[in-house]
């Protein structure tokens, strides 16, 4: 036998330079058989780039990687997948303008007389997305479907690939809620009785200690440790990830919120939009963060949408310090001073060819008016402070936002709108897809910026982070309102209200 | 009911295509009876044939996210070039394929440079164009006779159509409806076809899914190459002539035609059969005004820049509405 471990692949010494950047530093890493093994660490540790040396996207500087036993140089992603190596990606690369069938089986599709035989195609699409108890029409394009089902269908497609050995997964839960991400874990654990070793990358410690054997955590580029899932205590995990004692986590204290019987900073009576979100009232008091929380597609986003203009509400009122907003719109609502950090960063946020100097001025510029012209040095100025003040960690003002990590670009996002000093700031998801370090200081700085009297709505999908940060907590349920908790709130409470349990 | 909803959503673009084409024609057999008769509409697809044929290249090529500026002057390049093998004595058969191996040639040279280099598509193609014109005149710089019996048995031998009596259509129109009828096929039931479509959406993620994005690249543009050198040839035999100067911006017209058709220029939407109405009505416009006789014929361009317009306006509710579901 070649490989007694039963060892599907082994990574010795590998390093990878990128300009500027050690990306990886001899790193070593084994995949066995039939296990899941978690890959962790925080943004910029080097996870990404070692699952790219894995799967041929990028070469190794240096280093060796045995699969099966026999040393192997992975040319290319084609060449991944025929040996058996396949990847599901944080984002869903898939195709969104083709139908859900194309996306499982192109490539791979049956064919009669030199043509794809749809028939046969939709029919065994249907059966491989029944195979994972999911049950809809493979014929419309993936674009009509939820981000869950596209992932799904992602995970789907990487099992259709003949004869899967590895198969990783890069973060493929980030976006989907509770019962999704179990019907995941469910389709990982039925494929590693099968053989197959999966690797696991995520931010969700909870998940790691739920469905991982083994833990290889990563820092800076380096191998911190390889660990059996059952003896590594979570407090030893996180600091192994973060370099630095859990001190800083534990003495965050959101400092006390007495609701001084002023008048809200805003207030929403009966506000809604058809078929978005249900009329609902809502106040946010200066110095005040209140938390929105409910399950993913239960209306958390649409409420800032409304709220920030993008939709325009079909009902009810909005007024923000006793102003009534006529004119629904981002930039009326900029005007009077409120923030919204959108959900997805990427899509709707960050400009990845500008420096973060130009990105953090962006908002700052539009609400002076384009004719008002910010000096270079004005400008400097502003995005020094901000660099300081949240951490961003950079050489300068002028590296391109691109280059940052996750973590940073998101900083960089919210140092956009507190330059133009809003009184409201609205955070959809701040922390998503970013590491626990950076997590935290996010977090703090919410918890700061409303003691320094800045009103902030927290929007997230997970509870302990909602808690933390949050005096009150509105709970959303199939677009809808369902209740608002303040005082001393568990996490067994918000969830029953989330699961409508009575 | 939800049925015949998701059908016009899916197929807004291009049944509003049809539906102005049917229109145009209905105002201008109104206006000119004599434009009702069946000649007058298979006059487009002979008075087209070349447009119809650099059409479908580019459709593929923009539904792909790219795009082909040389195809004008490819045209050009090969009727000239033609031209004057021809009157070296050279076989007509053997002129025809080595036009056509040129036209593979120049685009997937083009493809490489694009891919491989990843210089903008824009950018390659507008050389491609700048050689392809510069090398037409290099070869005559006036225009060049053909004198050859297989071109004259091409230009000249019309084919009858059955139940109609005295409609007719040439050889070289034939060429554009085959070639229309294999994209078709190739588009939307091919592995190749639909690899089209996702490089259109997001090469990356093509890339990502083990598609042969490379390969499919190299092979759109080589078959870009290959319509504008048969469009070449088809002009010449219709022409029986070559000339530098021929299809002077004809890439424009193609564009246009495609966009009207309902393919979106950022890629991965779009039918071969749009382009096809996209093609005929700007050949119907350009008939309204033969008729008229007053008009001058730049009214064709106006007409079609302001139907271009309106189409891309119509395209971006489509997925303005579609976004909003």
């Amino acid at each position: 036998m070649s490989n007694p471990n039963n060892e599907i692949i082994r990574l010795e010494g590998i390093s990878k330079n990128f300009p500027g950047v050690q990306a990886l530093h001899k790193v070593d890493f084994c995949l066995r058989k039939g296990e899941i093994h978690a890959l962790v660490g925080e943004n910029g540790a080097g996870k990404s780039t070692l699952i790219k040396v894995m799967t041929g996207v990028e070469r190794c500087d240096e280093g060796q990687i045995f699969y099966d036993g026999k040393e192997t140089v992975i040319r290319s992603p084609l060449h991944a997948q025929n040996i058996g190596i396949s990847t599901v990606y944080q984002e869903v690369n898939l195709c969104s303008n083709i139908s859900v069938a194309e996306n499982l089986l192109l490539g791979r599709e049956p064919r009669k007389l030199g043509c794809i035989d749809w028939k046969a195609m939709n029919k065994r699409a249907k059966a491989i997305m029944q195979d994972l108890d999911v049950d809809i029409d493979v014929t419309q394009p993936l674009g009509s479907f939820s981000t869950a089902i596209q992932q799904i269908a992602a995970i789907a497609r990487a099992l259709e690939i003949s004869s899967v050995k590895i198969l990783i997964l890069d973060e493929p839960t980030s976006s989907l809620d509770a019962h999704e991400s179990d019907l995941i874990f469910k389709v990982m654990r039925k494929l590693c009785t099968s053989g197959v070793g999966i690797i696991f990358i995520t931010h969700f410690i909870k998940q790691v200690y739920e469905v991982s054997d083994r833990i290889t955590v990563l820092r800076n580029g380096k191998l911190v440790a390889t660990h059996e899932t059952n003896s590594l205590p979570t407090i030893q995990l996180i600091s192994e990830m973060i370099g630095r004692s859990l001190a800083e986590y534990d003495e965050m204290k959101k400092s006390e919120f007495v609701v001084n019987h002023k008048k809200a900073l805003l207030e929403a009576k009966e506000l809604g939009r058809s078929g978005e979100v249900e009329p609902f009232d809502l106040e946010l008091h200066a110095g005040e963060v209140v938390g929105l929380a409910g399950l993913l597609g239960s209306g958390r986003t649409e409420v800032a949408k409304v709220l920030f203009g993008i939709d325009e509400p079909d009902s009810g009122s909005l007024s923000v310090d006793d102003q009534m907003i006529k004119k629904h719109s981002p930039f009326e609502m900029i005007m009077h001073g409120v923030a919204l950090c959108p959900e997805d960063r990427k899509a709707s946020g960050i400009v990845g060819d500008l420096t973060i100097r130009e990105n953090i001025i962006l908002a700052m510029q539009a609400r002076l008016g384009w004719l008002k012209f910010l000096s270079k040095q004005k400008q400097y100025e502003v995005a020094e402070k901000y660099i300081k003040m949240l951490n961003i960690a950079t050489p300068s003002p002028d590296q391109l936002v691109k280059n940052l990590s996750g973590g940073n670009q998101q900083k960089v996002i919210l140092a956009r709108w507190l330059a133009t000093d809003p009184k409201l700031l609205l955070l959809d998801e701040p922390t998503r897809g970013i590491d626990v370090g950076a997590k935290a200081e996010i977090q703090k700085m919410v918890i700061n910026l409303a003691a320094e009297g800045m009103g902030c709505m927290f929007i997230s999908s997970e509870l302990e982070e909602v808690l933390r940060t949050s005096h009150r907590v509105v709970v959303m349920r199939d677009h809808e309102k369902v209740t608002e908790l303040s005082g001393e709130v568990s996490e067994r409470e918000i969830m029953q209200a989330m699961a409508g349990g009575e | 009911m939800h049925k015949i909803k998701t059908f016009l959503l899916k197929n807004g673009p291009l049944l509003a295509t049809i539906a102005i084409f049917i229109l145009v024609y209905a105002i201008g057999g109104q206006l000119y009876p004599a434009m009702k008769k069946p000649q007058v509409f298979l006059n487009l697809f002979i008075n087209n044939a070349s447009l119809l044929i650099i059409s479908i290249g580019m459709t593929v090529v923009v539904i792909m996210g790219g795009i082909d500026l040389s195809v004008g002057a490819m045209i050009a390049l090969s009727s000239v070039a033609s031209a004057a093998l021809l009157q070296n004595n050279l076989n007509p058969i053997l002129v025809m394929v080595l036009m056509l191996l040129m036209g593979i040639g120049l685009g997937f040279v083009m493809g490489c440079i694009i891919h491989y280099l990843k210089v903008e598509a824009f950018v390659v193609t507008l050389m491609g164009q700048f050689f392809a014109r510069g090398m037409a005149y290099v070869i005559n710089e006036s225009s060049v006779t053909i004198k050859n019996e297989f071109y004259n048995f091409l230009a000249l031998t019309k084919i009858h159509l059955p139940y109609f009596e005295k409609a007719y259509v040439y050889i070289p129109t034939l060429a554009g409806i085959v070639l229309l009828i294999f994209t078709f096929i190739l588009l939307t039931s091919t592995r190749f076809g639909r690899t089209v479509y996702a490089i259109g959406n997001n090469e990356q993620s093509a890339l990502l899914m083990g598609l042969p994005v490379a390969r499919t690249k190299l092979i759109v543009y080589s078959f870009s190459g290959f319509c504008s050198a048969l469009a070449g040839i088809v002009f010449s035999v219709s022409l029986l002539s070559g000339y530098g100067g021929y299809a002077q911006s004809m890439e424009m017209d193609a564009i246009a035609s495609v966009v009207i058709g309902g393919t979106a220029l950022t890629g991965g939407t779009g039918t071969v059969l749009g382009t096809l109405f996209g093609v005929m009505i700007n050949g119907i416009i350009v008939s309204i005004l033969q008729f008229n006789g007053t008009l001058t014929s730049w009214w064709t361009r106006i007409g079609v820049g302001v139907l271009t317009l309106i189409f891309i306006g119509i395209q971006s509710l489509f997925y303005v509405g579609k976004k909003e579901k």
